[in-house]
């Protein structure tokens, strides 16, 4: 890791937490959602259910966590595996 | 960015689906090309696929005071060129779909298009005009990600504003969609940005033989290290 590395990831952090610093009264719903409202404003109806729904907020919750869990397993496994093969090989136990 | 389940009218959902098999199946043809004649590509399509995977699970608070996700499928572009970013991309809207109530299958083809086709396309478009102008290639990818992820949210404003004009016509709405959905876009669209160049120095210095193999990256040779 290098230096300019820890203050790209310090950038991403600043850009994620400055939000709730300037706007702390928002509602910070989903995006998704504000259009749905725009759209459900023309009266407009949708045709078509989902199959299935999470039954609530914390299965939904769980799902998404699950998501970016099996990601960061891929790119963790991946990156270490890398490191690992390159890594001097005199203190192995 | 998704649009939800039934909220996409006739003819668009169908439009949008015809635009999306076509190109789905050019990029099933493009991995299967990809991974026979290298195979040690694979888990680097795993990498991309799960860069993809996590990215759009995170969803982020912006000033705009609502939540929004990067997409992630500006990397994938970058290094497998946009028709097998489109295919990763349609993996994780199928799962979301199914298991997260979130997108929809009926609007599959719209948010494919966005996520998966429009903003590759730029991605990638923008990393090779960077790539012949010999541009730094972390800066290079820095913008290539984050313009790919912004326009992906711009097209999904244009594709919801042709579904729904409003009586002051397609421009007035377009703005409307567009203020809800590009505007929060733009400090994430940066962060992803920051977050690709953070990987893409990591497959540089590790992978950069293997990345050069795939044609889409002309590193110089003194970054051509590992296999």
């Amino acid at each position: 890791m290098e230096t300019k590395h820890i203050i790209l990831l310090a950038a991403v952090l600043v850009l994620v937490l400055l939000p709730l610093v300037l706007v702390p009264d928002a509602e910070y719903g989903g995006a998704d959602g504000a259009a749905e409202d725009l759209i459900s404003e023309t009266g407009y109806e949708p045709w078509f259910e989902s199959i299935w729904e999470p039954p609530s907020g914390e299965i939904e919750s769980l799902l998404f966590v699950s998501q970016a869990a099996i990601g960061a397993i891929i790119i963790g496994y991946f990156i270490g595996y890398e490191k690992g093969k390159r890594a001097p090989r005199e203190d192995t136990d | 960015m998704h649009i939800m389940e039934g909220f996409l009218p006739s003819p668009w959902w169908e439009l949008w689906m015809a635009i999306m098999i076509p190109i789905e199946i050019y990029g099933i043809y493009r991995i299967s090309f990809v991974t026979k004649n290298n195979p040690k590509t694979k888990p680097l399509l795993a990498l991309v696929g799960a860069f993809i995977f996590v990215l759009s699970a995170l969803k982020l608070p912006s000033v705009t005071g609502s939540c929004s996700h990067p997409t992630g499928s500006g990397l994938a572009a970058v290094i497998f060129g946009p028709a097998i970013a489109a295919v990763l991309s349609m993996i994780v809207l199928v799962f979301q779909a199914l298991l997260l109530a979130h997108g929809g299958l009926t609007t599959l083809g719209a948010n494919v298009v966005s996520m998966g086709i429009v903003g590759p396309i730029v991605a990638y478009g923008t990393w090779t005009i960077c790539k012949k102008a010999k541009v730094n290639s972390s800066f290079g990818v820095f913008l290539a990600v984050a313009l790919g992820d912004l326009l992906t949210y711009v097209a999904t404003s244009v594709q919801l504003a042709l579904a729904f004009p409003t009586s002051a016509g397609f421009i007035d709405a377009f703005a409307k969609f567009g203020t809800v959905f590009a505007v929060t876009q733009i400090p994430l669209a940066i962060a992803e940005g920051i977050l690709a160049v953070f990987l893409f120095d990591f497959l540089v210095k590790y992978k950069g033989k293997l990345l050069s193999t795939i044609g889409t990256i002309n590193l110089p040779s003194a970054l051509k290290r590992g296999d």
